[in-house]
Order: C-alpha cells, then sequence, then structure tokens
C-alpha cells in the first residue's frame, strides 16, 4: 500500500465525535473494537460475528426508525461478503440510512491477507445500486463534508475511507449479544 | 393439493401480530402470501439478493422496535446457516416461513440434497422447526412459531410442505 491512508482510530473517533446521535451498527471485528476505543457508547450495536450482516442489520434499524439517523461501519471485506445488500438497500432508499466503510484493502483481523477493495470501486458499486451519493476519503480534512453527508444528508449514502493497514491496541466491549442488544434497544427507543 | 388457502391464513397471522416487514426471496409457494402482502400498505415488502440478509434485517427491526419475519424457499435456508448466529447470540426474535422444495414428490434432483437438509441443518443451529404438511394447520402453526419467536426471542421456522403447496413439475 502506498499514498494517503488515513489512521483509522484518528478517523473513527473524530467521525464518532460529530455524529449527533446517530445509532451506529459496526461490523464485527475491528469497526467494533473502533467504536469502543472512541469511548463507548449504548448507541452502537458492537459486534463479534456474523459477517457481512452490518447493512441488512442496519438497515433493519433504519426502517423500524425512520427519525434516527444510522450509520453502519463496517470494514472492506465485511461489506463485500454482503455486496448484494448495496442493492437491497439501493431499493428500499431509506433516508437515514448513511455506510462508513473503513477499508485498508486487507483482512486486517485474520493476519493481514489482501482483500479485493484495492481492485474493486465500492463507491461505484454504491452509486450503481441506487445509493444517493458517494464519497472517496483520503485526507483527514475531508472530515467535516463526510460527516454533514453522513449525518445530515439524506440516504442512503455511502463513504469510503481509505486506511492504513494498522496494529492498534485491542480494546474490546461487551461480549453478550443479549446485554449488547438490550443496551442498544433502549438508546434506539430514546427520541 | 389441498385448496385450503393457507397464504391468507399465514397473511392473517401477520397482520394479527403486528409484523410490518416480509423479507424475502421468493419462491413458487410463496406466490400467494407475497401478492397479499404486496397489496397491503401497512406491509413492507424487503426484496433480498441471498436469504441471509434476511436474518440481520430482522434483528435490526426487532432492535428498533418493529417486528419483521423472512419468507423464503428450503433451498434459501442453506444461505442462512451462518448469519443465524446473529439472532442466537442476541437472543432476537427470527421468524421464518419456508416453503419447501426436494421434498414431497420432487422431480428435480438438484433439490433433493438442501430439501431433505433443511430441518437438520436448521435444528443444528439452534432454529426450532415447525414442519406442517396439511394446508389446514399452516395458519395455525405459523402463529404458533411467531408468538414463540416474539415473545421467547427465539429463531423459528415453519416448514411448508410440498404436499401442501404441490410439488413442481413443469408440464411433466
Amino acid at each position: 500500500m502506498s499514498g494517503n491512508y488515513l489512521d483509522r482510530r484518528s478517523l473513527t473517533a473524530d467521525v464518532l465525535g460529530r455524529r449527533e446521535g446517530a445509532l451506529v451498527v459496526p461490523g464485527l471485528g475491528s469497526p467494533t473494537w473502533d467504536c469502543f476505543a472512541a469511548g463507548g457508547s449504548d448507541d452502537y450495536l458492537y459486534s463479534w460475528g456474523g459477517m457481512g450482516l452490518a447493512l441488512p442489520t442496519a438497515l433493519g434499524v433504519a426502517i423500524a426508525r425512520p427519525a434516527r439517523r444510522v450509520m453502519c461501519l463496517t470494514g472492506d471485506g465485511e461489506l463485500m461478503m454482503g455486496l448484494g445488500s448495496l442493492s437491497v438497500v439501493g431499493a428500499q432508499a431509506p433516508g437515514n440510512l448513511s455506510v462508513l466503510v473503513l477499508d485498508n484493502e486487507h483482512f486486517g483481523e485474520t493476519g493481514r491477507q489482501p482483500g479485493l477493495a484495492g481492485t474493486t470501486d465500492l463507491c461505484a458499486m454504491a452509486m450503481a445500486a441506487g445509493f444517493r451519493r458517494s464519497m472517496l476519503v483520503t485526507a483527514m480534512d475531508q472530515v467535516p463534508a463526510l460527516c454533514s453527508m453522513l449525518f445530515e444528508e439524506a440516504g442512503p449514502v455511502l463513504a469510503v475511507a481509505k486506511i492504513a493497514l494498522s496494529k492498534d491496541e485491542l480494546t474490546l466491549p461487551e461480549k453478550d449479544g443479549a446485554i449488547i442488544a438490550r443496551r442498544f434497544q433502549e438508546a434506539a427507543a430514546r427520541a | 393439493m389441498s385448496v385450503h388457502n393457507w397464504s391468507k391464513d399465514v397473511f392473517d397471522a401477520v397482520k394479527a401480530r403486528g409484523i410490518s416487514t416480509v423479507a424475502t426471496i421468493p419462491d413458487g409457494g410463496l406466490t400467494d402470501f407475497l401478492l397479499m402482502c404486496g397489496g397491503d400498505a401497512e406491509t413492507r415488502v424487503v426484496t433480498l439478493t441471498t436469504e441471509e440478509e434476511g436474518i440481520g434485517i430482522a434483528a435490526g427491526l426487532w432492535l428498533g422496535g418493529q417486528r419483521g419475519m423472512i419468507a423464503m424457499q428450503s433451498s434459501g435456508v442453506g444461505n442462512c446457516i451462518n448469519a443465524l448466529g446473529l439472532p442466537a447470540a442476541l437472543r432476537s426474535p427470527c421468524l421464518m416461513l419456508v416453503t419447501m422444495r426436494g421434498q414431497w414428490g420432487e422431480f428435480n434432483p438438484w433439490q433433493v440434497p438442501m430439501g431433505q437438509a433443511t430441518q437438520s441443518v436448521l435444528e443444528a443451529v439452534g432454529v426450532k422447526c415447525f414442519p406442517v404438511d396439511q394446508a389446514e394447520d399452516v395458519g395455525e402453526t405459523f402463529g404458533a412459531a411467531a408468538d414463540m419467536a416474539f415473545f421467547g426471542g427465539f429463531a423459528c421456522a415453519v416448514l411448508v410442505s410440498q404436499r401442501v403447496i404441490g410439488a413442481k413439475g413443469f408440464g411433466r
């Protein structure tokens, strides 16, 4: 990898700090650790499994809670395991759903094997599936525009942030799904 | 093949329980039920690209305070197995309406392996199975499965036999 790759923890902390009450559905593994490292919240549906399901799960929440902003925060490999979900979201067209892909073009969690996002344009795929707008993020000074799209613009919108393949401190949140779900349900029910 | 309208019974049970979203990959046996859902202004039909997406959507709906279900052919059950770990972990309801292939009078050998394995693999990942082979029993069974799912936080699958829906023949 070369060029301008962002630090995932700096980016996620910045974005989550500007989310203005949005509910967050992170993908399993690193995006979940990122959420907890950024301070943790009952608004985050921490995930320890179910690869490929972050976006469909976020879609369900977005349908059920149309007055709340919902962001799916996931990795390139996680999204690509369920690429068809882009078409499902495009067809349902939830105005309150946004997606931020943390794209290091690798399977970082399992030994840093190369993935497929280096040769697949996920922004273009989202647009082809009916998303309203997409954005490629390669610099931290794009964060205000990124957050404006993720949290204010009519969805569905998708951003791909090119991040460095890093080894970050493991910050592990609650693992009991029933507890995570109950906390998230209560957070989602708040106006 | 029975003339009893089991699809209407299931649709009535869906409405009575406030299930507002039906996620699906269609099957011939689901045609009438999906027509009723699509014709109802209060029921959202979410067309999927693969059935496992429906497992995530149903969990998300429940987390947000709504009820959903997934309707699919038995071949789609195979696509859902890893995904079924999600409702198991969250202890969230997961209600599946499955119309069977590869079972009663199947003419297509390609359908038989997954059809024969459907109940076993669902039970292997902890899904409670409710097989039905009489049209008159489908609605009541679906309601019982739905109540177990939504009140108990279980994954429940109603398996509607080819004996009920009629084996596909392609005019053979």
